[in-house]
């Protein structure tokens, strides 16, 4: 059980993000907004509560590392960065801006706070592995967190990670993969199915646990549940694309594209109703 | 000049690799290695003997190898990657692309069994475009190092270089050509014979041939200026456009295709002052299988054919 002041104050962080990744895509005029929102309750417990990390020391060697495999949610992940202190949040606003430094999927040498530049998919796994052999190698009690798109892991080199990950007994993993069910093209299920996805990763060796993704207090369990036991972890969080604003919500049309003039004030009037109702 | 020749010594550059990998792991404890199920070929199985705890084979898997190494780097460490240059190029072009060279990750990849000498393997492990896969990367430094001596210095070099770097060499015993060590620095041509009729600009394993190619031509009355070009990118711009300037005739070449490899080096290199330029090296065709020596004959990467060619030019121009 978690106290209810930390709860309430992560719903809180998780609409700022939603309100930012709402803001700054509808202002770059492109972007990801549907698999940034399924991701925003995620973002908040890891940033605001689960990870150990420093905004004002981005290289810290003992932080936990966030690897967004799922590069092209980068806006959710901006948006905690910002909201953490790593750079001023007005920055948000220049997403995807020439001559400004967030580039429109996640890069290392440019954005403080970003672990791993991301943005081709089925890369993610692979690094945070690297990043965990090394924690071990130093003896350090880091750990490091992928987010993996549910359609990313149909690319095969996700499966080399996985096998790699539990081959080296990688427990400092946190996996967590984004099961919205959507991909580009339509369903996971009817391009190309991933089910049974907890089964698969037990088959590689992972320890698998599957929540709602959007409920706090569920995702601050899992991660208190998680044991050091030799086995890389995969939390299956099951979520909505575009979670959060109605007309995004469960779509595949948001994938990729900006909300219009009159969609990004019904969205952020949404999400500012829901904030209300939260303090009120 | 260098002090460059060719000596009854052969000596394998894989020996020197794994070699010149433990002394610097023993000096260096940030030095970590990975193969991809090919560690006794590529040698490193012998630095993963000395440091277990360091060496980690992460199976027939090479793009996620080339990640892991990624991460790895992204934590502080030195990371030698290797496997063949045909899956660690080809196989893994993405991963190094999105996750070593754009992130600029201290990952040294490096490739053996490069080229059409692997043999009787055939086209399928001949890798014949990886000098242009990997040039083409921004922040990639490219080496093809001579002989097992040069080799030996060029560990350390990119271990001490901080960025990513793609070193080529190839499975077969090579002569030993620089008796001392010492000589290479990333980015530095080398000129091993000095002559003003023809300049032969030469990398990795056709270095040795080159300098044959200059005892076949000076018997003819002919002085060709010999350079060793060990780094790839950067090339070494200055020395192309001197050698240019002082024979008027170049010819490079290069166990790779054409396409892509030295010879685009050098002729972008004095593109702006261009001379006649000849490329030697394999045309746009995939490999085959045979003895490495028929290979180097039959697609005319030999003293003999430089020699010729050579001739050629100094008639032509
Ligand atoms: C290797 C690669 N192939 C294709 C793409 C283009 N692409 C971007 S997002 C996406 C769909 C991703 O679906 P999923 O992993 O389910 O992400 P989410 O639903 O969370 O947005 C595709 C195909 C890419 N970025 N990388
Ligand atoms: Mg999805």
């Amino acid at each position: 059980m978690h106290d209810k002041a930390l709860i309430k104050d992560l719903k809180r962080k998780a609409l700022e993000i939603r309100k930012w990744v709402i803001e700054s895509v509808y202002r770059a005029g492109s972007g990801h907004p549907g698999g940034s929102l399924s991701i925003a309750d995620v973002m908040a417990c890891l940033y605001f509560h689960e990870m150990r990390h420093n905004p004002k020391d981005p290289k810290w060697p003992d932080r936990d590392r966030l690897v967004l495999s799922k590069g092209h949610a980068a806006p959710a992940l901006y948006a905690a960065l910002a909201l953490a202190g790593y750079f001023p949040v007005e920055e948000l606003k220049n997403l995807r801006k020439i001559g400004h430094f967030l580039q429109g999927h996640p890069c290392m040498k440019k954005v403080p706070g970003v672990d791993m530049s991301t943005g081709s998919l089925g890369h993610g796994l692979s690094v945070a592995v690297g990043m965990a052999l090394a924690g071990k190698l130093d003896g350090k009690d880091y750990r490091v967190f992928v987010i993996l798109g549910d359609g990313e892991v149909q690319e095969g080199q996700i499966w080399e990670a996985a096998n790699s990950a539990s081959h080296y007994k990688l427990d400092n993993i946190i996996a967590i993969l984004d099961r919205n069910g959507l991909q580009i093209d339509g369903p996971t299920e009817e391009i190309m199915h991933v089910e049974p996805i907890a089964w698969r990763w037990q088959a590689f060796g992972w320890d698998v646990i599957e929540i709602d993704g959007h409920d706090i207090e569920e995702i601050l369990d899992t991660f208190h549940e998680i044991k050091m036991n030799e086995k890389p972890t995969i939390i299956i969080a099951n979520t909505i694309k575009g979670k959060g604003v109605s007309f995004m919500e469960g779509t595949l049309s948001f994938h990729g594209k900006p909300p219009s003039e009159e969609q990004y004030k019904k969205a952020m009037s949404e999400l500012e109703q829901e904030e209300r109702e939260l303090n009120g | 000049m260098v002090n460059a020749n060719i000596t009854n010594k052969m000596r394998n550059l894989r020996d020197a690799y794994s070699s010149a990998l433990i002394e610097l792991g023993s000096k260096n404890e940030d030095v970590v290695v990975l193969d991809a199920d090919l560690s006794l070929s590529t040698k490193t199985k012998r630095f993963g003997t000395v440091f277990p705890d360091r060496f980690f084979d992460m199976g027939i898997a090479e793009a996620n190898m080339m990640g892991v190494a990624a991460g790895l780097a992204a934590c502080g460490k030195i990371v030698f990657a290797s496997t063949f240059a045909v899956f660690a190029t080809g196989r893994s072009y993405d991963a190094i692309r999105q996750s070593i060279a754009y992130p600029e990750l201290n990952v040294k990849i490096v490739a053996t069994h490069a080229g059409i000498s692997v043999g009787g393997d055939g086209a399928s492990h001949q890798m014949l475009e990886d000098i242009a896969l990997m040039r083409a990367l921004p922040n990639m430094t490219v080496i093809a190092p001579a002989d097992a001596t040069e080799m030996e210095d060029v560990v350390p070099a990119i271990a001490e270089h901080s960025g990513p770097c793609y070193v080529r060499i190839g499975r077969a015993d090579a002569p030993i050509i620089f008796e001392t060590h010492g000589e290479f620095k990333i980015g530095r041509g080398l000129v091993l014979r000095d002559g003003s009729d023809v300049a032969i600009i030469a990398t990795g394993t056709m270095t040795a041939e080159a300098l044959k190619a200059y005892d076949l031509l000076k018997k003819e009355g002919i002085e060709a200026c010999i350079v060793h070009m060990p780094t790839i990118k950067p090339i070494d711009k200055k020395l192309a456009r001197k050698v240019a300037g002082k024979t008027g005739r170049i010819i490079t070449c290069e166990e790779h295709t054409i396409i892509g490899g030295l010879g685009d080096a050098v002729s972008m290199a004095i593109a702006e002052k261009p001379v006649p330029m000849r490329r030697i090296g394999v045309n746009d065709v995939f490999g085959e299988s045979g003895e490495a020596r028929q290979l180097m004959e039959k697609y005319g990467l030999t003293a003999e054919n430089m020699a010729k060619v050579a001739k050629e030019m100094i008639k032509k121009y």
